[in-house]
């Protein structure tokens, strides 16, 4: 039923620490995890589906619902709290991962979720974005991607095409993009994927897999707008199309794209970038194993660069996966260790002490 | 040896001064330190430039510490310098003109070169044309001496001997004070013990100042400033910054919650976050963060997740953090964020002091927010302060400022240590169970149902079952907390929160009136660390034979329930603020009061003088 994505076990999952469901207590169903809140997304919008992934998924890590914390910044996908059963905080524009951060490092108990979308996550946010990985915070970030301005009604976003026409771009877009994948990975993002809205079965896993990794997990979920810019994905949501266009990445196996008769496998060319080559022709040293564990980030960024806004290739799946210390364990254990150097919590003496200093005088 | 005369002084005031390489921070910090434990009662006042090392000799290179110290209670750093120690040229120059005439001058000679002089414009040496004639000058060679007392030290360079002279300087200073200076020993011995060779001439310097003072002639008077007469209980001395960040930790404790800082390094408020990253001990977590608006939004996450979410910052930050704040407002959580004011707007004057925050931690965020805002009056009313803003932050789930400035961050004063048990107790209960029925008289928690006393609404923390909720910052329905965008409940909503934070005025003291003589005219009224100033300049009044009251206000918002009647009381009021007069314009549209507004923006505390002569003016207007 799941599909295998080939990863590697981990050794200290991302919700160790969270309590789990009693052996004793029913399972948890997609309803558990469903708010009473009306669901006002636009009808078609990709965003329904990831949330009826989401709230399917949820169950099966046999967490205490009350220890999930969802916090999402500002635009269409962030509302997407209101709608889980869990806990939740919609916040302001761009700064959920800064908020989660002090939730993370301040309760271990808790399995720490950030919702955003390409505007808030890569232009508004984008410092506590990439801080977020490079510190290696452990929550797992679903950034949705609908390379447009939803919420303000159709404005270009950091992920819009070149020449993309909207509002506030009528002669077309000249912005240069981001590839949030090669972003992430630059940022030394410990946990990077990509995903769709529409292959449920792909994006379960994934967020199986970044559920499991302990640090920042970068969950890129292409999602498409159906008002302000319907199609954006086509090409590889397209049956006939998409097959030549994507990459399933799976760990410990040849990059490959295309179908069959014409499979592509990934090579290393002569200038240190890669390349796809019809697989027979294909030299057998210079084929490309895909290994999300690689402590340098070169290939699985060699690998990122292959998308581009024609989509002629397009890698889904884990790019990078590597064990790093998690920031707030670090944090905690710093604290943690001070604590237990000094005998144990502070007690009303030791806090005095605190206070008079190493130079006091008595008068009186 | 020498047959100095002692002289009895109840108080006096040192200046030292000299490049910002000079080491005079140390060096006031050392004087004070040992005047602390003579039993003075002090102030303090450090000034130096934002440059941490301008270019050598000139005037925006010079940093400054003066110290006011006295038999009796002590108020302010000091007017006017009695003693004013000139490492430099430039130091003398940019000090020069505080000095009263008649007072004393130490000068380090050595530095009075050509080069040196033509550094600050002047043709020629003051110490020889006769311009420092009305001063009493002691030109002292400090330099060379220094190097010479070192002189058997085979390992260190002469550049090396040369910075020991600011020990040279402090062990003279010592003498001619009577401090003892064996704290200064000690303290070397731990900053500079694993270099032995540094060790060794820092104290050989400080010696060799003493004992120029014992055995030259050159100084025929000794001065003693006998203890003042404090309140019985054991002391020690602190600066603003330090007891701020030991009343949060204090605050923590007695809240038996854990303490999250995230901060983002500025100055002059990052002594508090060096001083909390050391408390780790205390379970204080602190995080540097990438910038001011996640220093910001890493508090409101730990506050979200049950903790005492802090940040702290100066001016700038604030404005970075504002959106933030407004939904600190709006999610109804504690958050205390202590801003450490300094002169404005932009990057202004980062080293030095100003109140001009007052109305953008009032009213800097979009839509009605309303915050509670307090503010310090001394260094060590800072850690009263920061127990304050815990417990209005905890008990009204609110945002709250906390209004220190420069002044109150890096002077000091003489604090009397509390007992731990005599803190307030900040304890306040998390929600643990459903607190009202849906349609159908199923137990459902509504997180928007508040207090009937104080309005606050309950503090659920992720991880309690059956709580399970969303808020954030669209607007709540009343109650449910869910998003609703109706007119009626917004205005509630509004209303709500407006009341809530004018309801903190149940729980805060009244507005006192220092009034001795009971017919006063005049009330002063001031705010923040104007205390100090506008309490010497009332005494410096009162002793004159006039009459004048003096309040002062620590709750900016809500203002004390008495605030109006008190200021119906009185012909005149002056407010002096270091700023153009942003609580005299509260107050005016608040109170329909006429009051009178003094300001001063110079980057410096008022000085006593300035205000007595201000209150004077207004005293003399209405007996006319």
């Amino acid at each position: 039923m799941s599909i295998d994505l080939g990863l590697p076990h981990v050794g200290h999952s991302g919700i160790a620490g969270v309590p789990e469901l009693p052996d004793d207590a029913d399972r948890q169903t997609k309803r558990d995890f469903t708010s009473d809140q009306e669901v006002r997304w636009c009808p078609g919008c990709g965003d329904y589906a990831i949330l009826a992934a989401v709230q399917g998924f949820l169950p099966e890590l046999g967490l205490k619902r009350e220890n999930i914390t969802f916090i999402s910044g500002i635009g269409c996908s962030s509302r997407f709290p209101y709608y889980l059963n869990t806990y939740g905080m919609h916040s302001i524009h761009g700064r959920a991962p800064a908020i989660a951060t002090g939730l993370a490092t301040s309760r271990p108990d808790l399995s720490v979720w950030v919702v955003t979308g390409d505007g808030d996550a890569l232009s508004i946010g984008g410092n506590h974005l990439i801080h977020a990985m490079r510190r290696n915070v452990n929550m797992t970030i679903l950034l949705f991607n609908n390379r447009i301005y939803g919420l303000t009604k159709g404005q270009y976003s950091p992920t819009s095409a070149p020449g993309t026409v909207t509002k506030s771009s009528p002669y077309g877009s000249v912005d240069s993009v981001f590839n949030p994948v090669s972003l992430a990975l630059g940022a030394e993002a410990s946990f990077v994927a990509r995903t769709m809205d529409s292959d449920r079965k792909h994006l379960t896993a994934v967020l199986k897999a970044a559920a499991e990794h302990r640090g920042t997990a970068l969950v890129e979920i292409y999602q498409n707008c159906p008002i302000f810019n319907d199609g954006a994905f086509e090409l590889i949501k397209d049956v006939d199309q998409q097959q030549a266009r994507l990459v399933h990445l799976k760990h410990g196996e040849a990059v490959t794209t295309g179908n069959d008769d014409a499979q592509q496998v990934l090579v290393r060319n002569e200038t240190g970038g890669v390349s796809f080559v019809p697989a027979g022709e294909a030299d057998a040293s210079r084929v490309v194993t895909h290994d999300v564990t690689l402590d340098d980030p070169s290939q699985a960024f060699a690998i990122s660069r292959l998308d581009g806004p024609d989509m002629t290739h397009v890698p889904m799946g884990v790019f990078r996966a590597v064990e790093r210390p998690s920031y707030d364990d670090l944090v905690r254990s710093q604290v943690l260790a001070a604590v237990q150097n000094a005998g144990g919590p502070a007690s009303d003496d030791d806090v005095s002490a605190l206070l008079r200093g190493k130079d006091t005088w008595q008068v009186g | 040896m020498s047959t100095a005369h002692v002289q009895k002084l109840d108080r006096v005031v040192i200046r030292f001064a000299g490049d910002s390489g000079d080491g005079m921070q140390l060096t006031g910090d050392r004087f004070t330190s040992d005047t602390a434990a003579h039993g003075n009662d002090l102030s303090t006042l450090p000034n130096f430039p934002a440059e941490i090392r301008a270019p050598q000799g000139t005037l925006p290179g010079v940093s400054s510490f003066q110290l006011h110290f006295a038999d009796h209670a002590v108020l302010t750093p000091g007017d006017a310098p009695d003693v004013l120690v000139a490492m430099n040229p430039a130091a003398l120059k940019a000090n020069l003109r505080d000095v009263p005439r008649g007072a004393t001058i130490l000068i380090n000679t050595d530095e009075f070169t050509k080069r040196n002089l033509s550094k600050v414009g002047w043709d020629s040496n003051p110490l020889d044309d006769g311009s420092l004639e009305s001063w009493h000058v002691h030109p002292l060679p400090l330099t060379s001496i220094t190097v010479e007392a070192l002189a058997e030290s085979t390992t260190l360079t002469r550049k090396e001997k040369e910075r020991a002279k600011n020990m040279f300087a402090l062990g003279l200073l010592s003498w001619m004070y009577s401090r003892p200076i064996d704290a200064t020993k000690a303290f070397l011995e731990s900053k500079f013990g694993s270099k032995p060779a540094i060790l060794a001439a820092n104290i050989t310097a400080l010696e060799a100042g003493w004992n120029y003072g014992e055995t030259t002639e050159d100084f025929s008077v000794r001065y003693e400033v006998a203890p003042a007469a404090m309140p019985a209980g054991t002391y020690r001395n602190t600066t603003g910054n330090q007891a701020l960040a030991l009343g949060l930790v204090a605050a923590a404790h007695r809240a038996e919650r854990p303490l999250v800082l995230g901060s983002y390094p500025i100055t002059p408020a990052s002594d508090i976050l060096h001083e909390l990253s050391r408390h780790k001990r205390f379970g204080i977590t602190t995080i540097q963060a990438e910038d001011e608006i996640a220093g910001v939004g890493i508090a409101l996450g730990a506050s979200y997740g049950g903790a005492i979410g802090v940040t702290t910052t100066s001016g700038p930050g604030v404005a970075l953090k504002a959106e933030t704040i407004g939904l600190a407002v709006s999610l109804e959580l504690p958050l205390v964020i202590v801003d450490v004011q300094r002169g404005g707007p932009a990057t202004g004057l980062p080293t030095k002091t100003e109140q001009a925050d007052l109305l953008q931690a009032l009213y800097g965020r979009n839509g009605e927010s309303p915050v509670p805002v307090i503010a310090p009056r001394s260094p060590a009313d800072c850690f009263d302060a920061a127990l304050e803003a815990v417990r209005i932050a905890t008990t009204y789930r609110t945002p709250v400022f906390l209004l220190s400035d420069g002044y109150l961050a890096n002077g000091s004063e003489p604090w009397r240590v509390p007992t731990v048990t005599g803190l307030p107790d900040l304890r306040v209960e998390n929600a643990t169970s459903p607190n009202g029925e849906d349609g159908k008289g199923n137990p459902v928690f509504l997180p928007y149902k508040r207090d009937p006393q104080t309005l606050a609404r309950p503090w659920a923390v992720p991880g309690t079952a059956g709580l399970e909720h969303r808020i954030g910052g669209i607007e709540k329905a009343d109650q449910t907390g869910n998003i609703s965008y109706d007119p009626d409940n917004h205005e509630f909503m509004v209303h709500t929160r407006q009341a809530k934070v004018d309801g903190i005025a149940n729980t805060i003291d009244h507005l006192e009136v220092d009034d001795p003589t009971g017919d006063a005219k005049v009330l002063v009224l001031g705010w923040g660390s104007t205390y100090g100033p506008v309490a010497a300049a009332v005494r410096t009044v009162r002793n004159t034979g006039a009459a004048v009251a003096h309040a002062h206000l620590r709750h900016l918002n809500p203002f004390p329930a008495n605030t109006g009647d008190v200021l119906a009381q009185y012909e005149r009021i002056l407010v002096p603020e270091m700023n153009l007069g942003q609580l005299a314009f509260i107050l005016r549209g608040k109170y329909l009061a006429d009051v009178r507004s003094f300001t001063r923006v110079r980057g410096l505390p008022f000085t006593t003088i300035e205000l007595a002569d201000k209150i004077g003016h207004l005293i003399e207007e209405i007996t006319k």
